[in-house]
């Protein structure tokens, strides 16, 4: 352990080799845990992969940055737990590549909005966030509501999610542009769809094509809902 | 190229050994305080690993010594401030609210723990002080669309509206025009009258003050004063739930907006709805 400074600056080989002992003990440290996470992953009943209008409501949610101000990690801290509910729990976003945790926490946590405002509330409240709140500093989003969502690559993308490893099942991906079009329009028939996704949130306003504010809020409406935290099912979710 | 090692005159320290062009390297390892508090930090590691929760294995993970849990902790956390704050809660839960009234501190405690949780859950649609958005209700002005005794709001936020359930405030409106049960014309001359009545000019309105008693009246009332059983919000007078211009009431005979409110027994516990109930009750429009 104490070996002179003197004998390493005139040994570069001994260098090399205390450099590289280092550097793997870091390495180690950082990926063994990776190796035991089916051991340290809670499992819980209810999180399911996301509609395909929520998974795209999901892109936009990136695209859009909303990370950069909303965090969707309740922490085990109490003024966090009475002010948005249950903590997060590291199932929820088991599907979710990449998380969506964040940091920045400039607005409210997301983590278990779903169902917290109607839907109406969240297109007025994108359109415009001070017509709703006027002491909210958040941008509006009156354009998502203008944009139609782009179909195209539907499919791929969901393809994308299965291989790195959401379990959409064939079925699923065969009706995805319909599950799609069934959520974004309120009064089209979701029974389907409920059986697939339980618990997905119908959203729209009568328009024509879905738009990618319908997305959004979709996938807002279902963020920390898959969970039902009084099931004695996942009564037991202490690790 | 090795040299001698020797002590460097400039500087006082010793040399390494090597030699570029003329140029020696001094031997300048780190100070010695750096050095201790380093391998300080290193021990001080060995005993976190063994304290708290550290090395995973196959089957869980080695727990530590003190056996802490984030979880665990902030489960105790929460259950000694609730312990705390049921001296309070457990009578609002458990006392009727004329009881609750009638003990001026309990009643204080109440509204504040009301306030709190309508800033964080109900602020957001209804406004700060129960303002009222377009859409969303006014609380403090005492126009009720589903009654505001304590009993109907406690009602209210309970179950909510249109949330789903059987046991909400579930009204509905008929869509006079889209289902064509009114045409335009026919709507237009409602809408004339709806503007007298919250006290607009709305020009010729004998045609729409027949029509409005023929289709509007069961539930909004013959003098548009509203009826609270279906959720028939009053018509007559200054107040208005999505607008009083005449574009806003032809869109909604024609295809009315129905606004929903969540229930909140799935987010609030019932002492806190209570709570909630005598805040709104006492924003000024409580009956």
């Amino acid at each position: 352990m104490f070996i002179r400074h003197e004998t390493l600056e005139r040994n570069a080989f001994l260098m090399l080799v205390l450099t590289l002992l280092v550097i793997s003990i870091g390495g180690i440290v950082e990926v063994i845990p990776l190796f035991t996470i089916e051991t340290t992953v809670e499992h819980v009943t209810g999180v399911r992969p996301y509609t395909p209008l929520e998974s795209r409501g999901r892109d936009i949610y990136v695209r859009e940055g909303c990370y950069t101000c909303h965090s969707q990690m309740i922490r085990a801290l109490r003024d966090e737990v009475e002010r948005y509910g249950h903590y997060s729990i590291a199932a929820e976003s088991m599907y979710d590549h990449p998380f969506q945790w964040g940091s920045k926490r400039i607005g409210p946590d997301l983590a278990r909005v779903g169902g917290k405002y109607s839907n109406d509330w969240h297109y007025a409240h994108m359109a415009n966030a001070q017509s709703m709140v006027p002491e909210s500093l958040m941008p509006h989003y009156a354009f998502l509501a203008e944009t139609p969502l782009d179909l195209d690559d539907l499919l791929p993308r969901l393809k994308a999610q299965r291989a790195v490893g959401v379990p959409y099942t064939d079925e699923e991906l065969a009706n995805a542009r319909a599950d799609l079009l069934t959520q974004a329009d309120p009064a089209a028939d979701n029974a389907a769809l409920l059986k697939r996704y339980p618990k997905a949130v119908q959203v729209g306003r009568g328009g024509a094509e879905p738009t990618e504010l319908d997305a959004l809020v979709a996938y807002l409406q279902v963020l920390g809902t898959m969970v039902d935290f009084a099931d004695p099912a996942n009564e037991n979710l202490r690790q | 190229m090795p040299t001698k090692i020797e002590k460097d005159s400039v500087t006082g320290q010793m040399t390494t050994g090597h030699e570029w062009d003329g140029l020696k390297e001094l031997n300048r390892p780190l100070p010695k305080w750096w050095i201790y508090i380093f391998y300080a930090t290193i021990v001080w590691a060995l005993v976190w690993f063994v304290l708290y929760p550290s090395i995973p294995g196959l089957h869980g993970y080695f727990h530590g010594t003190t056996g802490y849990s984030q979880r665990s902790a902030v489960d105790q956390d929460v259950a000694a401030v609730t312990k705390q704050r049921s001296a309070y809660m457990d009578r609002v839960k458990a006392l009727s609210f004329d009881a609750i009234r009638k003990d001026p501190q309990l009643l204080a405690v109440a509204q504040t723990a009301g306030k709190i949780a309508f800033a964080n859950n109900c602020q957001p649609c209804h406004g700060a002080g129960g303002g009222g958005n377009p859409g969303y209700p006014a609380l403090a002005a005492g126009n009720w669309i589903w009654g505001g005794t304590l009993e109907d709001i406690q009602q209210t936020v309970t179950f909510g509206v249109r949330s789903g359930l059987d046991a909400a405030r579930n009204g509905q409106m008929p869509r006079f025009g889209v289902d064509g049960m009114l045409k335009p014309e026919e709507i237009g001359q409602v809408a004339a009258y709806v503007m007298t009545l919250y006290g607009k000019p709305g020009g010729n309105t004998v045609a729409g003050e027949k029509l409005f008693a023929e289709n509007c009246a069961a539930c909004h009332g013959e003098k548009g004063e509203g009826k609270r059983e279906v959720g028939a919000p009053r018509l007559a007078g200054r107040a208005h739930l999505y607008g009083d211009d005449e574009a806003t009431v032809v869109a909604q005979i024609k295809n009315p907006r129905l606004g929903m409110m969540p229930n909140w027994n799935a987010r609030l516990d019932e002492a806190t709805i209570k709570s909630v109930a005598l805040y709104v009750h006492a924003l000024g429009g409580g009956e």
